[in-house]
């Protein structure tokens, strides 16, 4: 066995990171309990659920700043920008390794190296959910806090109701991305590996000499 | 010395009298729809001339004088407001005394007792809908209910309209509403003619309330400040403000407040398929009181459908590990 180590996330991405992961999940909780909230006991009290998930979305959307000014002065933006040949059948070699390969111990069609840090897969789910959907996310927030600054009616609707169905839309789309972000990062060589990465910045891959 | 004084003054308010009578009305510069509405609108004019201006004329041919007066405010009558009002097909005298076709008016004719809603309205087949009798019993259970405070307080018998049953624009309803309160709460000249409190701040009061102007523009202050009545079209019985309501939840819930107090009047009216208190969202929308029942069970699905799939995908992990 031989043991790769790959510098793959530097501090400020590992900082970015975990502000991220902690505000989303905030953000998770606080606007589940918004939308269901009855007339009962509750599991947070509606104002204190209204002022956490706004601080927290304030906190996001300067972290989503920081993700996007630092993939424009550093080298970790190429991981977004640079895309393979032949995208189509690529996502769906990855597909198929998850869905199959995976149990037939099959090598990883897509190896982490320091030009690639996601496979196909991977790098379109992330460039959707985070420079489409985050932006979408957080825009119907800021309508959602400030409705003055939005028209009465969009598309002939009013604007409150399309923002706020597109908010808990995009925000469901982004919650599900979560849940299965949380499980594909569990299929490193050990379950912890690739969380374990996140902290010491450091990717490790196990590989069978030949 | 003093009897030719008041046959003096007598003299004078006669002859002041008789030229206001005297003058002849122009009719000609009033609005259409004035005549649409009241059948004596000739004769409110004697009266508007005066109270429906800024400033009036007083003349005192005797001596050849005149000179003009300023109106003021409270005795000020706006005919657009008062023939688009409630009231807007009666004549003045219809309820205010003969006695005032006389200038100067008499003092016993100022003096007069106004009549109260229910002189009127009270126990008439006519208005039963209305339940006139039990807004009145909410009022008297009302904190409002204090010395010199009656209904004309809050509705101006010469401009009140009945907004919110006849409500197109939900909004402006509101906002009619609202500035009916705010007259007195965010006025402090007329709050002190009824009371020695200090002056209130309404927008310091209700700080704690998140998006404070969205609440104020698209809720009515009696959603909270009153007590819910079904019996009544719009409850009255005002709550001290140690009982108004400050949990969110009583309006931001699948089961909320609004659906028995702001949108009582459009139950009726057409819902917004898929929505839960789906009429609310004909014009606004309320966090957890407008959840979308398809899209709630549409998430449920897809998020247990994606869980089951992540489940499967783990035992799967689970048992090639053991095998191997």
């Amino acid at each position: 066995m031989t043991n790769h180590k790959i510098y793959l996330y530097p501090v400020w991405i590992r900082i970015w990171h975990l502000i991220n992961a902690l505000m989303f999940l905030l953000l998770i909780f606080t606007g589940i309990c918004l939308h269901f909230c009855g007339t009962g006991q509750t599991l947070i009290p509606f104002n204190i659920g209204v002022g956490i998930h706004n601080t927290a979305a304030i906190i996001i959307t300067f972290n989503y700043g920081v993700f996007v000014i630092g993939n424009m002065i550093t080298r970790n933006g190429k991981f977004y920008r640079k895309w393979r040949k032949n995208l189509v059948t690529n996502l769906w070699k990855q597909f198929v390794f998850y869905a199959v390969g995976i149990f037939r111990n099959e090598k990883h069609p897509f190896p982490i190296t320091e030009k690639q840090k996601f496979n196909p897969l991977q790098k379109f789910a992330y460039v959707i959910a985070m420079y489409f959907g985050m932006p979408l996310l957080i825009l119907s927030g800021l309508a959602l806090m400030f409705p003055g600054l939005t028209g009465y009616s969009v598309f002939n609707i009013s604007s409150l109701v399309f923002y706020d169905v597109l908010h808990i839309i995009v925000g469901f789309v982004l919650s599900l991305f979560l849940l299965v972000h949380l499980y594909t990062c569990t299929l490193g060589d050990k379950p912890g590996t690739l969380f374990k990465s996140m902290v010491t910045g450091y990717h490790e891959e196990h590989e069978a000499e030949e | 010395m003093k009897t030719p004084t008041i046959l003096s003054a007598a003299l004078l308010s006669l002859t002041i009298t008789s030229t206001l009578i005297a003058r002849q009305v122009d009719t000609t510069k009033l609005k259409p729809f004035y005549f649409e509405v009241n059948d004596y609108v000739e004769e409110n004019e004697h009266c508007l001339r005066c109270h429906g201006e800024v400033k009036f004329l007083l003349e005192d041919p005797a001596l050849d004088r005149a000179v003009y007066e300023h109106m003021c405010p409270d005795r000020q009558i706006d005919r657009d407001a008062y023939y688009s009002a409630v009231h807007k097909g009666f004549s003045c005298t219809d309820c205010h005394s003969y006695d005032f076709n006389t200038f100067p008016h008499p003092l016993e004719a100022r003096l007069e007792d106004s009549y109260e809603c229910l002189d009127c309205h009270g126990y008439d087949e006519t208005f039963a809908q209305y339940h006139f009798e039990d807004i009145a019993q909410e009022f008297q259970e009302s904190i409002h209910n204090m010395d010199d405070f009656t209904c004309w307080k809050c509705h101006n018998p010469h401009s009140y309209k009945a907004f919110m049953r006849n409500a197109d624009d939900l909004g402006e309803a509101i906002v009619y509403d609202n500035n009916i309160c705010l007259n007195c709460h965010a006025n402090f000249s007329n709050f002190t003619l009824l009371t020695d409190r200090a002056e209130i701040n309404v927008v310091q009061s209700h700080e704690w309330l998140p998006n404070q102007a969205s609440h104020f523009s698209h809720v009515r202050c009696i959603e909270c400040h009153t007590e819910i009545n079904d019996s009544i079209l719009i409850a009255h019985k005002i709550l001290p403000k140690t009982e108004a309501v400050k949990r969110c939840t009583e309006c931001h819930s699948t089961d909320s407040r609004l659906m028995y107090t702001l949108y009582k009047f459009q139950i009726k009216k057409e819902r917004k398929a898929g929505f839960a208190n789906g009429i609310i969202i004909n014009q606004s929308y309320v966090i957890g009181a407008n959840q979308n029942l398809f899209l709630n069970r549409l998430s449920i699905l897809v998020f247990l459908l994606t869980f089951l799939v992540i489940l499967l995908h783990t035992f799967l992990r689970i048992r090639n590990l053991k095998n191997k």
